[in-house]
């Protein structure tokens, strides 16, 4: 995907107030850069404002994990058969015995539980992304910039990286090593950042040829300079638009890591092992154990989506509402358990 | 235009042997003992290292390396430590469940994606599209082991306690040439959890590559000129759009083909996917390399051959 | 900004010399510069098979002062040389001498200073200006990379360079897009005089604009020459604009240098077939001047730079070509009778008074029984 050099289409909305700095003492008259005209779209725009609702509030919902756990009195991993399970020695289900949400097979809040999956799945997912959001656009500015060997090699990699199956790497990688938070950032953030660098390449080597890349080395800047000062403005807008599509993409990937045993394990909470733990103990019939926790996931996946499609709405307001590459769409390589925030398959999401 | 298919298959065979080093390193260096681990938990310490120097393990790393090399290109994955099998015939039964996945899923989201991807390019803003973005939405958001769960949930918990017994619970499979009806009914439910999701990105991409083809010159003309709107569509915009779908098809066949994890272990379906999960936690390192190996060539070749089928389809690429 | 030339350019023989400094001490020196572009093929270890011939042998003297113009058709190299003379492309082969200082192998590090006092301005003012950076960003990089001024002494600095070229200081952080071609056009030339360079190179800096604003432009470097002391290469294709600023004027065929000479003179008594060709084809504003004067056409296409032809480059498309024109390639030198700054390259000059016949004697012919015997269409409610 292109993005032409933006060119407002609306009329007048508002000129900002710039503190006087000519000589005359007069207004110096600012332009409305594109990210801020992306940002008056995107005010206006009410799925938008959906979305945002969606991911704050499960933002809110990890911030207060530890106030709910501590007003409820409940805990979020000690297993609490007592008062935690009816007389039956069943656990009780959503708005019985004075649990919101029901508990567990171990008597556990799930209600606590789920907040604190909160926690993890919104740290995995937004630390993996920005982790490799930055990497990727520094490795694609270098590898589509300078070209030669550097490019050939970089572009290998990047290649080999979207090709590999990577939940299964993870799995190796987490099995070898013990699953914990710190891997599976690293795994989600190694694999995605080749996501974003071919991305970059691609907007690189296009931009490399423009005229104004050869006016800035005529003026004698150097390739780096040329490459975070002139062209990294021109990448700011799909960057964005996949980092924010990346982290659902990120958390779900935790999640299924979580799922399959390999990430973060009980009995800290996470949306993933909620899933897993809780499916196979009660069979379908406590629904609760996995459907929250399901919910939880949805919301804000969806929110995430919602949000970048809007991004992408906002900053390139020309393209059409569903938006995909045309050519080989493997804008987010190698995808996740999620249908693919991007433009992946499920089914490639389901396997790597 | 040979010229283009054999650079593009040097990058591949590079692409696989960056692969491939990089599987090398993540058994060979993180697997500090494989003997032991073929040895079984009882072995005695000679045995052990006869074992180890049986494998040739005491060998300098870039032998063993070289070694790997040798034996891969002639076809040896090992053989299983555990299965005391060979990995290439575990290889060859496992894999035959996911071509049954894939086929079956790969029909399905190909057709229900287009669907509804091409009415909603044909009648834009209109009621049928806001419902495809919202399908489409939902299905990109949707985590494919929910989606699995929530199927079972559905047709299996649901209507089997109700009664209705269509439906099989997890863990089933049925060779296609044992009973092609229950191979069937046993593979439906996976084939939804694959397809739906599956579809809602092809959905989006036939959608709006359809309405990018829909905008071009031509397609005017030939409205001007007075064809029906359906002949426009169908026989000239979608002969042009399909590219960017048929392209990833391919693509997404291999990956499934190179086991679908998440699918294959909520349903338990003994491919590819589910074996290597179990592989891991039984330490099988031949049989984890193998998989490994097998997804990530499917997934090499795929990209070659949708390259080639894109060169070959708009000439444009071939020039670049 | 008034206009002082009018709409359109003045016939050749009233042209008025630019009224600045001249000197003949030589700023640039380019001896026998080559450029060619290798064409590789190959899978993997892309071999050279042959190369895009750009700039072939050419040797040019620019001095001080003075505005050296550059003309040719699409693909004839100037800005390939242009872009040689400011290292943007590295040389095959030969010196780019600037003020004394052979700069042709420099490292990049030590080519920054020369870039100070070598600047170039662009021709496409939409491409050349970064779209995502505020202008004052952009007139002011060149004091940022050099560090010359920081801060706000480079923000004054910005705004004093944009009072020059005619723009409104306060618009100093708008972006480009918010701008107009000529006004983007100011931007690009305030830019490039921000470090007071010596020599500024202008490849086609007028051409992408309306002809009113054209005009304004050249206005506008004229100026600037006359009150900075700036040296241009003025590169173009168009004549009469080029005609209207030069000094001198080089024409450029197919990577050579074909005719070197003062304006006037070029003008008035061109000696090299191509340049009489071309001059022949700019169009006059006078109808009874452009009726009595004689067209000249070349027949045939611009032969392929990765092919040129042998001996004169220009032979195939010449109407006096002879043999010995595509054996020998004619050396640029002064010919007989004219004036020691007149450097023409060919075998058999142009002579004073002579008429070219451009296409052959046959073409006329059919040509004019084409239009006697076909009738002119009928355009429905035409003028």
């Amino acid at each position: 995907m292109s993005l032409a050099p933006f060119e407002p289409t609306t009329s007048v909305d508002f000129i900002d107030e710039i503190p006087p700095d000519s000589a005359e003492g007069g207004r110096a008259i600012e332009g409305r850069s594109p990210l801020r005209l992306a940002l008056a779209r995107l005010r206006t725009d009410r799925v938008a404002w959906l979305a945002a609702g969606m991911i704050l509030a499960m933002v809110l919902l990890a911030l207060i994990a530890p106030v709910i756990s501590a007003a409820t009195g409940h805990s979020a991993t000690n297993p609490d058969l007592v008062n935690g399970t009816n007389s039956f020695g069943q656990p009780y289900g959503p708005g019985q015995g004075g649990f919101l949400l029901g508990t567990d097979n171990l008597g556990r809040d799930v209600l606590v539980r789920v907040a604190y999956g909160a926690r993890i799945s919104l740290l995995v997912g937004v630390l993996a992304t920005l982790l490799a959001t930055v990497g990727g656009t520094i490795l694609g500015l270098i590898s589509g910039y300078f070209g030669g060997w550097i490019d050939a090699l970089l572009a290998r990699l990047m290649d080999a990286v979207l090709s590999f199956p990577y939940v299964l790497a993870a799995i190796v990688l987490a099995a070898v090593f013990g699953g914990s938070l710190g891997l599976t950032i690293a795994v989600i953030a190694f694999f995605s950042w080749a996501a974003i660098g071919r991305i970059v390449r691609g907007q690189t080597l296009s931009q490399k040829e423009k005229e104004y890349v050869e006016a800035a080395r005529s003026i004698g800047a150097g390739p780096f300079r040329i490459m975070f000062v002139d062209i990294l403005p021109n990448l700011v807008a799909p960057v964005l638009v996949l980092g924010t599509l990346l982290v659902p993409v990120a958390i779900v990937f935790e999640a299924t890591l979580d799922y399959l045993g390999v990430g973060v394990g009980p009995p800290t909470p996470t949306w993933g092992n909620m899933l897993a733990d809780d499916q196979g103990s009660a069979g379908f019939g406590a629904w609760w154990f996995w459907g929250f926790p399901a919910i939880a996931l949805l919301i804000t996946t969806l929110g995430f989506n919602l949000l970048g499609d809007s991004v992408r709405d906002a900053l390139d307001p020309r393209t059409e509402r569903i938006f995909a590459t045309r050519r080989k769409a493997s804008v987010l390589g190698p995808d996740t358990p999620v249908g693919g925030g991007g433009t992946q398959s499920g089914a490639e999401a389901d396997t790597r | 235009m040979t010229r283009f298919i054999v650079r593009r298959v040097i990058q591949g065979i590079i692409t696989l042997w960056v692969i491939v080093t990089l599987i090398f390193v993540l058994f060979f260096m993180t697997n500090p003992d494989p003997a032991r681990l073929l040895a079984g938990k009882a072995a005695t310490v000679t045995q052990v290292a006869s074992i180890r120097a049986f494998l040739g393990l005491n060998k300098p790393l870039w032998q063993q390396y070289l070694g790997f090399l040798g034996r891969l290109i002639q076809g040896n994955l090992g053989e299983s430590y555990k299965l005391h099998e060979p990995v290439t015939t575990l290889l060859g039964q496992w894999v035959q469940v996911d071509i049954s996945l894939a086929v079956g899923a790969g029909i399905i989201w190909l057709v229900l994606g287009l669907s509804v991807g091409i009415i909603a390019a044909r009648r834009p803003r209109t009621i049928w599209d806001r419902s495809a973005t919202v399908f489409v939405l939902v299905g990109l958001s949707t985590p494919t082991f929910i989606l699995g769960l929530l199927l079972l949930f559905i047709f299996f918990y649901i209507l089997t306690t109700h009664g209705i017994d269509i439906f099989p619970s997890a863990g089933n499979y049925t060779p296609f040439f044992t009973n092609p009806a229950e191979w069937a009914r046993d593979l439906l439910l996976p084939w939804l959890t694959l397809a739906l999701i599956t579809a809602a990105t092809y959905a989006r991409l036939s959608r709006s590559s359809l309405l990018e083809v829909l905008g071009e010159d031509y397609i005017r003309t030939a409205r001007a000129k007075g064809l029906s709107e359906r002949r426009v569509v169908y026989r000239h915009a979608l002969r042009a759009a399909i590219t960017p779908i048929v392209t990833q098809f391919g693509i997404d066949l291999a990956t499934v083909l190179g086991g679908a994890i998440i699918t294959e272990t909520i349903f338990g379906l003994p491919g590819l996917g589910q074996n290597v999960v179990s592989a891991i936690g039984r330490e099988d390192l031949p049989v984890i390399q193998g998989i490994v190996l097998v997804a990530a060539a499917f997934i090499v070749v795929a990209n070659i051959i949708v390259d080639v089928l894109y060169a070959v389809i708009d000439p444009r690429v071939r020039l670049s | 900004m008034t206009e002082r030339i009018p709409f359109a350019p003045p016939p050749p023989a009233e042209a008025t010399p630019p009224a600045h400094q001249v000197s003949t001490e030589p700023l640039l020196r380019v001896e026998n510069v080559v450029k060619h572009f290798p064409i590789r093929r190959g899978i993997f270890f892309k071999r050279q098979i042959g190369s895009v011939q750009a700039v072939e042998n050419v040797s040019l003297e620019v001095r001080r002062g003075e505005t050296l113009g550059l003309v040719g058709e699409t693909g004839c190299g100037k800005s390939t040389l242009a872009r040689c003379i400011t290292r943007l492309y590295p040389l095959t082969s030969g010196r780019v001498v600037f003020d004394g200082a052979d700069i042709s192998q420099l490292s990049p590090r030590r080519m920054r200073p020369y870039r100070r006092r070598m600047q170039m301005i662009f021709q496409d003012p939409y491409g050349s200006l970064n779209p995502r950076r505020r202008v004052g960003s952009i007139i002011g990089d060149p004091l940022a990379i050099h560090g010359i001024a920081e801060g706000p002494e480079r923000r004054r600095r910005v705004q004093e360079l944009m009072e020059i070229v005619g723009l409104n200081p306060e618009h100093y952080n708008r972006f480009p897009s918010e701008f107009s071609g000529g006004q983007r056009q100011r931007i690009g030339v305030a830019r490039a005089l921000a470090l007071r360079p010596s020599l500024v190179i202008c490849d086609e800096p007028v051409s992408a604009l309306d002809v009113s604003v054209q005009a304004q432009i050249i206005n506008l470097l004229e100026d600037l020459q006359g009150e900075l002391g700036l040296t241009y290469v003025f590169i173009a294709h168009d004549l009469a604009v080029v005609e209207h600023v030069s000094d001198r004027v080089a024409v450029m065929y197919l990577g050579k240098v074909v005719e070197l000479a003062d304006t006037q003179e070029l003008f008035g008594s061109p000696r090299h077939p191509y340049t009489a060709a071309l001059l022949s084809a700019s169009m006059v504003a006078d109808p009874e001047k452009a009726r009595a004067s004689h067209r000249v056409v070349l027949y045939g296409d611009v032969p392929s730079p990765i092919n040129p032809p042998t001996g004169c480059r220009f032979h195939t498309r010449c109407p006096k070509a002879q043999a010995i024109c595509s054996v020998e390639e004619p050396p640029l030198q002064v010919q007989p009778g004219d004036l020691p700054d007149h450097l023409t390259a060919c075998h058999f000059p142009v002579q004073r008074g002579e008429t070219l016949v451009g296409a052959t004697p046959e073409f006329h012919q059919a040509a004019a029984e084409f239009i006697a015997t076909t009738p002119p269409p009928v355009v429905e409610g035409s003028a």
